[in-house]
C-alpha cells in the first residue's frame, strides 16, 4: 500500500524524530509514505476569515498534486494534518472559496476537494489495525504509563476534523495500548497547551503546561507523548521535566527499530 | 339541475372593508346554477341563519355556497343550518373570502376581484357535489394506557372513577416511573414516595384498572373506538400467582453483583429482584441476563428458599390480545446519555453526577440510605458544584438537544436548597445560562434559594471538570463578573437535558401518531387540542408529548383522560364520510395506494369479476376501511390508475373549481 505523505516544514527542522520514525515505522509496516514532489509550507495557520484566499493556496496546491497521483494524502505534523484537512473541507463545501482558489491557481484541472486526507494516526489505525499492529511489536512498553496528549488542533473543530470525540478522544490510547503501554486517562489531554502564545505570554504557556503535566502525574503517568511539534516545543521548554515523546518514536522502539539502528 | 344560493357575508367590517360584497353577490348571481343571490352583515349571526333557511324554502335551493370566513371557523355552523332546513349538509361549500382574501389585501378593487373568484369556485364544486350520508361505528368501551407513570396512573384513575374499564401496560416490573426515583418534589419539598406510593395502590386495587407490569405493546391494529393491541408479557420466571412480594429470595441469592438499575447502578442488587419496597405490583423478578441458573442451569437458591413455589425457570413470554376503543400514550422521558459531554468528566470520576443520580444520593432508600457522601470515597462533600443545561439548549445540532429541558432549573434549586439546609458546611455553586422559573410558587422558590441559603448562583458555563487528586478542578466563566473561575470541587452534578423514551418511537409508528423532529408525540393542535393526537383515539399524557414537570404532568393526565371518557361515553361514532373510495373497475391492483396510506386503511381483496364469455377473471383490487380512513387524499395522487377518489373532493371538483378560478 503507497501513501503520498506531507511531512511539512517543522519535520525537517526541529521535529526530525517525528518524520524519521515515523518514515520507519510504516517501512517496517509494509506501508509506502511517498514524500509529495515540490511540497510547500501548508500555511502554517488555519485562516479563519473567509475571504483569505492567499493563505489557503498553498494547501491547495499539496491538495491537488495528491489528487493527480491518485493517492491519499497522510500528513504526521498536528498543524498541517488541521490545515490540510480543514482547506479541503473548504474546497469540498465553500462554493466562493473553491472559485476564488482555483482562479488563482490556474490548474490543469480545477481542484475541488477530491483527495483524501488523512493522519497517521488514521492509517495505524484503520489501514493496518491495532490489532495487526500489536502483532507486530517486537518490544513492547510493557509497564510505561503514558499520557497520551492530543492538545487542540487534531480534534477542533470537530465536525471538520472528524478525527475523535473532542472531549473523550480513544486513538492514541488505543495506540498505546497496541505497542503495549499502560495509556493514563486525565482530563487535560485535550486542552490548549499555550504553545500559540509561548512568545508574547510565557507565563501563561507554562501554566497551562503546569496544568497538564500535573494533572497527567497525579494520575501516574511518567510521559507524554503527542503528535506536534508545537505541543513538543511547548511542553519540553515550559514543562518542568516530564518527559515527552512522539508518538512516532515510541512507535519505532515498540517496533524494534531503535535498537537496529544503535 | 341544481338551485344554488349565494350569501356573501361581512364580517362586520372584516371582510367588508376591502370586498364589495354588494358586488360579489351582483357578480356571483349570473353563475350558472345561481338562482339567488345575496349578501348580510354577520352570516353567522341568528339572524344570518335564518336568512339562509328561508331562502332555502323560498327558492328550493339544492346546493349553498356561502362566502365568508375559513371553514375551519364555520363550516360545521352552515352544514348544521342547512341540514336542519332539509340539505344535505355536505352540499354546502364555503369559499374563504376573509383569511385568504380580504384580510391580506388592502387594494379593494383587487380583493373584490378576487372573492368573485373563490365564490365562483365554490360554485362550480358545489354543482359536482353529492349528498354525503355519515356512517357509524360501535365504541369499545375500554382504554389503554401505555406506560405507568405519574402520567399514565393519574389518566388511569380518572377513566376508571368515570366507570370504564382501563389497562395499564407498564416495561418495567413494577408501575410508578421516574417519580419512584426522585427524593422531594419543587416547590414544595414533600417526599415524591408519599404522594406517589398511595396512587400506585390505588391504581392497583381498583376493580376497573388492570395492571400488566414487566409487559409491553407489541402490536396495534384497527382504529378510533376498535383498536386490536397485542401484549406481550415478558417472563418474570416467578409465577405472579404465586408469589407474595415477601423478599426472601431477593435476600439469598447468590449472585450479588448486578447493577441496580432502580439506583442508576450507584449500588448492587441481586439477580432475582423487587426494584423498591413499595413495588406495585410486588412480585419479583429475575435477571436473566445475570441469573446463574438460568445461564448455566446450575444454582436453584430461590426456588428453594421459597415457600409459596413461584419460581418458575421455563417461563416463557406470552402474548395477549385485548380490544381497546381509546389508547392513551404515557411513555414519559429520560435523561440523555452523557458520553458526548466528557468536559464534565462524567465517565472518569464517579464524583460527577446526573441529578437523578444525585436524587438516589439523597433519598433515605438510596444507596447512602440519604446521606450525601461521594461515591468515589464515601466521605462528605463540602462544595459542589450544579452544571444546569447539559445537553439542553444546545444549537447547531452536533450534540445535545435544541431544546429547554424545563425542569432543570427547579430541580437544580431544589437540590442546592436541601444540600444547604442539611449540610450548612458546604458551598454550593450553579452555574446556569438563564433561570427559568414561571409557574406557581416557582420563582420564589429559587429566590429562596439565592437569598435564604446562600447558594451561589453564577451565569455562565463550566468548560472543564479535571478530577485529581481526590478533587474535582471546575474551570468555568462567570459572565457577569467578566472573569475565569477556578473552582476545587468535591462532587459535580450535571443537569442532564431529557428526551422521550426510547421505546416512542416505534410505539409511535404501531399507533400512526406524528412525533416531532426531536420524538416528542405531536398534539392534534398546539393551543386548542393539546392532549390528542392527530390519529383519531389516541391521546397524549406527560411527558412523551414534551418535557414537563409533575403538577403539569398530572394537569395533562386528567385532561386526556377526559378525552378519553368524553369517547368512550358515545356508543357509536359518526364517520366522516368525505373518505377515499376505489373504483373497482379501474384498479389494477397495484398496492401504491395502501403504501402511501397513514392510516392503514387500505388493503387489498381478490375479487371475481365476470369476463368475455362467461368466463370469472380473479383481480386483485383495493379496498378502503371507511372508518379508518381520514381523507387525506394521498392515496388519490398516488393511484396510477385513477381508481381512488376521494368523496366530496373529487378529482372532477378539484378540476372543475380549478376551471373556474382559471376562466
Amino acid at each position: 500500500m503507497t501513501y503520498s505523505y506531507f511531512p511539512g516544514c517543522t519535520l525537517k527542522t526541529r521535529a526530525k524524530d517525528l518524520d524519521r520514525w515515523g518514515h520507519a515505522a510504516m517501512e517496517a509496516l509494509g506501508i509506502e509514505l511517498q514524500e509529495l514532489p515540490e511540497w510547500q509550507c501548508c500555511g502554517a495557520v488555519y485562516p479563519i476569515a473567509r475571504d483569505e484566499i492567499a493563505l489557503r493556496l498553498s494547501s491547495v496546491r499539496a491538495l491537488a498534486t495528491a489528487r493527480d497521483l491518485g493517492q491519499p494524502l497522510v500528513t504526521l505534523c498536528s498543524a498541517c494534518h488541521h490545515v490540510i484537512k480543514r482547506v479541503n473541507g473548504d474546497m469540498q463545501r465553500d462554493e466562493t472559496i473553491r472559485d476564488r482558489a482555483n482562479t488563482y491557481l490556474q490548474l490543469d484541472k480545477p481542484y475541488e476537494g477530491e483527495a483524501t486526507v488523512l493522519h497517521y494516526l488514521e492509517v495505524l489505525r484503520d489501514a493496518v489495525g491495532f490489532d495487526k499492529l500489536k502483532e507486530k511489536v517486537v518490544k513492547p512498553l510493557t509497564g510505561r504509563k503514558i499520557g497520551a496528549y492530543y492538545g487542540c488542533l487534531l480534534l477542533r473543530p470537530s465536525a471538520e476534523m472528524a478525527f475523535d470525540d473532542p472531549e473523550n478522544p480513544t486513538i492514541l490510547e488505543d495506540f498505546l495500548r497496541a505497542i503495549g503501554a499502560e495509556p493514563v486517562i486525565y482530563a487535560q489531554r485535550n486542552e490548549c497547551c499555550g504553545g500559540y502564545v509561548t512568545l508574547e505570554k510565557r507565563d501563561f504557556a507554562k501554566k497551562r503546561v503546569a496544568a497538564i503535566e500535573d494533572n497527567a502525574a497525579a494520575l501516574g503517568a511518567e510521559a507524554l507523548v503527542t503528535a506536534c511539534p508545537l505541543c513538543m516545543y511547548n511542553l519540553r521548554e515550559n514543562g518542568n521535566g516530564m518527559p515527552v515523546y512522539y508518538f512516532t518514536e515510541l512507535l519505532a522502539e515498540a517496533l524494534g527499530l531503535k535498537e537496529v539502528e544503535a | 339541475m341544481q338551485r344554488i344560493g349565494v350569501f356573501v357575508c361581512w364580517c362586520g367590517s372584516n371582510i367588508a372593508a376591502t370586498v364589495d360584497v354588494e358586488a360579489v353577490s351582483q357578480a356571483l348571481s349570473h353563475e350558472a346554477g345561481v338562482v339567488f343571490s345575496t349578501n348580510y352583515q354577520y352570516m353567522c349571526s341568528q339572524a344570518g341563519q335564518e336568512m339562509i333557511q328561508a331562502a332555502i324554502h323560498e327558492h328550493r335551493l339544492t346546493g349553498v355556497v356561502i362566502c365568508s370566513c375559513s371553514p375551519r371557523m364555520h363550516e360545521n355552523t352552515f352544514r348544521k343550518t342547512c341540514e336542519r332546513a332539509g340539505i344535505n349538509p355536505y352540499m354546502v361549500e364555503i369559499a374563504n373570502i376573509r383569511e385568504q382574501c380580504s384580510w391580506i389585501h388592502k387594494d379593494k378593487a383587487v380583493g373584490t376581484e378576487k372573492a368573485i373568484i373563490l365564490g365562483r369556485a365554490a360554485i362550480a364544486k358545489v354543482l359536482l357535489n353529492a349528498p354525503l350520508t355519515a356512517g357509524t361505528s360501535p365504541v369499545t368501551k375500554r382504554a389503554l394506557v401505555i406506560g405507568g407513570g405519574i402520567a399514565g396512573i393519574q389518566t388511569a384513575l380518572d377513566i376508571a372513577d368515570a366507570g370504564f374499564e382501563v389497562d395499564i401496560v407498564e416495561k418495567e416490573p413494577t408501575i410508578g416511573g421516574k417519580m419512584t426515583q426522585i427524593d422531594k418534589t419543587f416547590p414544595t419539598l414533600d417526599c415524591a414516595a408519599c404522594i406517589l406510593t398511595p396512587k400506585m395502590v390505588d391504581a392497583a386495587q381498583n376493580e376497573k384498572i388492570k395492571i400488566y407490569a414487566y409487559s409491553q405493546v407489541e402490536a396495534v391494529k384497527g382504529f378510533v373506538g376498535n383498536f386490536t393491541v397485542t401484549i406481550r408479557r415478558k417472563a418474570r420466571y416467578v409465577d405472579e400467582e404465586k408469589c407474595t412480594g415477601c423478599g426472601l429470595c431477593t435476600e439469598k441469592c447468590p449472585q450479588k453483583k448486578v447493577p441496580n438499575a432502580f439506583n442508576l447502578g450507584l449500588d448492587t442488587r441481586r439477580a432475582i429482584y423487587i426494584p423498591f419496597a413499595q413495588a406495585v405490583p410486588k412480585i419479583a423478578t429475575i435477571d436473566a441476563d445475570y441469573c446463574t441458573m438460568l445461564k448455566t442451569g446450575k444454582c436453584g437458591v430461590c426456588s428453594k428458599v421459597c415457600t409459596a413455589g413461584a419460581i418458575d425457570y421455563h417461563q416463557q413470554d406470552t402474548l395477549i390480545e385485548e380490544h381497546y376503543g381509546a389508547i392513551v400514550v404515557a411513555t414519559g422521558y429520560n435523561p440523555i446519555q452523557l458520553d458526548q459531554f466528557d468536559e464534565f468528566a462524567y465517565s472518569h470520576s464517579p464524583d460527577v453526577v446526573t441529578s437523578l443520580e444525585l436524587e438516589r444520593l439523597m433519598n433515605a432508600a438510596g444507596p447512602t440510605g440519604g446521606t450525601l457522601l461521594r461515591p468515589s470515597d464515601k466521605t462528605h462533600p463540602h462544595t459542589l458544584v450544579f452544571v444546569q443545561c447539559v445537553g439542553s439548549r444546545c444549537d447547531g445540532g452536533e450534540k445535545g438537544k435544541p431544546y429547554c429541558s424545563k425542569i432543570c432549573c427547579m430541580y437544580t434549586a431544589k437540590h442546592a436548597m436541601l444540600i444547604r439546609e442539611k449540610y450548612p458546611d458546604t458551598e454550593v455553586y450553579v452555574f446556569y445560562i438563564d433561570v427559568r422559573t414561571p409557574g406557581k410558587n416557582f420563582d420564589e422558590f429559587y429566590r429562596r434559594a439565592v437569598e435564604e441559603y446562600g447558594v451561589h448562583y453564577i451565569k455562565g458555563m463550566v468548560g472543564k471538570v479535571t478530577p485529581q487528586n481526590g478533587k474535582l478542578y471546575v474551570q468555568a466563566a462567570d459572565l457577569l463578573g467578566g472573569q475565569q473561575l477556578k473552582i476545587e470541587a468535591d462532587m459535580v452534578v450535571l443537569a442532564a437535558a431529557i428526551e422521550p423514551d426510547k421505546s416512542a418511537r416505534p410505539l409511535a409508528t404501531m399507533l400512526t401518531a406524528s412525533m416531532d423532529t426531536n420524538d416528542f408525540f405531536t398534539e392534534a393542535h398546539p393551543k386548542l387540542r393539546p392532549v390528542e393526537s392527530p390519529t383519531a383515539g389516541i391521546f397524549l399524557s406527560g411527558a412523551c408529548q414534551g418535557p414537563k414537570d409533575i403538577p403539569e404532568t398530572v394537569a395533562q393526565a386528567g385532561a386526556a383522560a377526559s378525552k378519553v371518557i368524553g369517547l368512550l361515553v358515545k356508543d357509536h361514532l359518526v364517520c366522516n364520510p368525505c373518505v377515499a373510495e376505489s373504483n373497482e373497475l379501474m384498479c389494477n391492483g397495484c398496492s401504491a395506494c395502501e403504501k402511501v396510506c397513514p392510516y392503514g386503511a387500505i388493503t387489498y381483496i381478490d375479487k371475481e369479476f365476470r369476463g368475455p364469455n362467461r368466463t370469472t377473471l380473479l383481480r386483485r383490487i383495493a379496498q378502503v376501511n371507511p372508518a379508518v380512513c381520514q381523507g387525506c387524499g394521498a392515496c388519490t395522487v398516488a393511484c396510477p390508475s385513477g381508481a381512488m377518489d376521494l368523496k366530496g373532493f373529487s378529482n372532477g371538483q378539484i378540476m372543475a373549481e380549478v376551471d373556474a378560478i382559471c376562466r
